[in-house]
């Protein structure tokens, strides 16, 4: 196992730098002046466009940058928001804990209804209630999730006013940032409604993020039950008399849940890209709103920097599920 | 005798019988997915829709009727004729938007498939016929693409290459095309080992002729699916990148740019924001309908079962 894991880490080396490239390429790749451009057509005088210049490092050649922006990175400073001056990292990790809030919520929304519904649908196979579901699961596949979004907030936040339209808790309360997770410190803080009001501006984007992890952990739960059950040792639990209920949760289950814990996995950058939309509707201040917000007022070292650290965290979480799913099934250790 | 020996005889037919015996084989699988054969009854609407665009829409898709401002559709209360799904803020009549609106869609859905798919097959073909380190490398700077979420790396490469139709159609190919590029190199890596590949090989065709000739169409069946799927993704996310203000450019009746010019109404008027967002849904479910019942018919391991 511990071989197995070196290898997987010596693996992410060059993958780890390639990202780095890529993060400090693309915004390098402009062509023209780097400067000028961040100033868009506001403009800029003579003397700052020679101080942002130095300031930026961007009178150095291309590689002796590229070396700092990596020393720099080792160091845990990604440079300044061009837009507010603080630390990039600082601003990522202030608005990192809302992101993960709402997909924790979202992927757990999306597991104990994905894959309840992906068992069922396996075992009533081409019952109506497979029909139904699988054809859900399609429609939530191919759902631009930012229209449905806005349909949501039409509904649920216009026609029954049942839910705010945005942000994370309402205005009316305040209490310290213990955790950072909305949920949890208003619970913590003790305030009557804090805790409710939370949960409210919680569930219609967590709803919406869950959508399209919801649908794949339901089409993916469905097809692994279902080849499973055609295995021999589930035929042979069920010939030699077991009841149905212990075939089905006892050796059917376990065994398709492999590939369904690789997909749950592998839903994470679906998360992020779904959290740029999804943050955006519902004015939800985490790090999907942030990059957007960024590229819109052309923030570079924002953007650079808020790619380079998405990137990162997407390569931890699937060397993750790697390693989990080389603890579940020791034939991929072996390998 | 001679009746046995022409029973023996192989049974010679043309490329062309040979063609149609497959396509035969192949309309058998799929016309037994009702849903597939629905996705593609849409898709063909659809085309049909954006060739005849000019002719079906009964208003120009960008004329202002100033008179006419978010009319609701005709069923509704202070609906008006000739506007059957009501107009925007600045009076377009909403269904000859969607109308046009088709042809980006489509338009845009071609072109990345295309890109990515030209780019990711022949990146693919030559990271698995080579192998070592060329495919080393290749295989890497894919991974590496694809640790970033598509959407996310597509949206900062607009902001780099600046927000615009062509842009975002080379951002989404760009995301896409590892997808192709694994595919292939998987596929070529398993015919490789074939016999008819060595037997090729050894009457003297060139690396060139083994690629594309002998080996890349015994590699397609994953590949049309795979385009197929991505397809309603780029379909999608340029609507995405559109909603956000890096697609196609206002006044272009993208639909997704149309949702990101209606946010602001969602309260005052349901349609200019319901309508684009169910044509979405419904190209991309038709299209992955139709990608589902193509890979089953496609696919001879889940075929028999």
């Amino acid at each position: 196992m511990v071989r197995f894991i070196l290898t997987k880490l010596l693996y992410l080396i060059p993958t780890f730098l390639g990202i780095t490239i890529i993060a400090f390429g693309l915004v390098r790749i402009l062509p023209g002046d780097p400067v000028l451009l961040m100033a868009g057509e506001r403009g800029v005088s003579p003397e700052r466009h020679a101080q942002l210049t130095a300031m930026l490092g961007y009178d150095k050649p291309l590689i002796m940058q590229y070396l700092n922006f990596l020393g720099r990175l080792f160091q845990g400073d990604l440079g300044n928001s061009l837009s507010t001056n603080k630390p990039v990292l600082n601003e990522f990790l202030t608005l990192f804990p809302a992101t993960v809030e709402l997909g924790l919520c979202a992927i757990f929304l999306a597991v104990i209804i994905g894959v309840p519904v992906g068992v069922l649908a396996a075992i009533k196979r081409g019952s109506w209630f497979d029909q139904i579901s699988m054809t859900s699961a399609l429609v939530g596949f191919s759902m631009p999730i930012f229209w449905w979004g806005l349909l949501l907030i039409i509904f649920f936040s216009g026609y029954l006013g049942w839910t705010p339209v945005s942000g994370r808790i309402s205005y009316l309360y305040y209490f310290p940032n213990v955790t950072g997770f909305m949920l949890i410190d208003s619970l913590l803080s003790g305030q009557e409604g804090a805790f409710k009001s939370a949960v409210l501006h919680l569930i219609l984007p967590a709803i919406v993020l869950s959508t399209i992890p919801l649908a794949v952990i339901a089409r993916q739960t469905r097809s692994a039950m279902l080849e499973v059950m055609g295995e021999d040792y589930v035929r042979t639990a069920r010939a030699k008399g077991m009841p149905g209920r212990r075939v089905i949760g006892v050796h059917a289950l376990r065994n398709a849940m492999i590939p369904v814990i690789t997909t749950i996995g592998l839903q994470i950058g679906v998360l992020m890209a779904g959290a740029i939309l999804t943050e955006t509707i519902f004015s939800w201040p985490g790090i999907g709103k942030w990059m957007v917000d960024a590229i819109s007022s052309r923030d570079y070292p924002v953007v650079q920097s808020g790619l380079l650290l998405i990137a990162i965290l997407v390569m931890v979480v699937n060397l993750l599920v790697d390693l989990t799913y080389g603890l579940i099934n020791p034939r991929i250790r072996v390998k | 005798m001679s009746d046995i020996s022409e029973m023996n005889a192989p049974v010679k037919l043309s490329d062309a019988a040979i063609r149609r015996r497959m396509i035969a084989e192949f309309w058998f699988y799929f016309r037994q997915n009702r849903g597939a054969v629905a996705g593609l009854v849409v898709f063909i609407l659809l085309v049909l829709i954006a060739i005849f665009a000019p002719l079906l829409a009964p208003h120009s898709p960008t004329a202002q009727y100033r008179d006419l401002l978010l009319v609701p559709p005709i069923w509704q209360e202070g609906g008006h004729e000739g506007y059957l799904l009501g107009t925007d803020a600045v009076g377009r009549d909403i269904l000859s938007r969607l109308i046009f609106g088709a042809q980006y869609s489509l338009f845009i859905g071609i072109v990345v498939v295309s890109v990515a798919l030209i780019g990711g097959t022949i990146i693919g073909l030559i990271a698995g016929f080579f192998g070592g380190w060329i495919d080393n490398f290749i295989m890497r700077v894919m991974d590496i693409i694809l640790a970033f979420p598509s959407l996310l790396l597509a949206l900062v490469l607009v902001a780099v290459l600046g927000p615009g139709l062509t842009n975002a159609m080379i951002a989404i190919a760009i995301v896409y095309q590892p997808h192709f590029a694994r595919l292939t190199r998987a596929a070529v890596m398993a015919e490789q080992k074939r016999e008819y590949v060595t037997a090729a090989r050894v009457s003297g065709a060139g690396n060139l002729r083994l690629m594309f000739r002998t080996i890349l169409p015994n590699c397609l069946a994953p590949l049309i699916v795979q385009a197929t799927l991505s397809f309603s993704s780029a379909v999608l996310d340029s609507a995405a990148l559109g909603f956000l203000g890096m697609g196609a450019r206002p006044p272009a009746p993208e639909w997704g740019t149309m949702l990101a010019e209606a946010r602001e109404f969602i309260s005052s008027a349901w349609w200019v924001v319901t309508f684009p967002g169910l044509a979405i849904l419904i190209s991309v479910l038709a299209i992955n309908l139709m990608g589902d019942g193509l890979r089953d018919a496609l696919d001879p391991k889940l075929k028999r079962s």
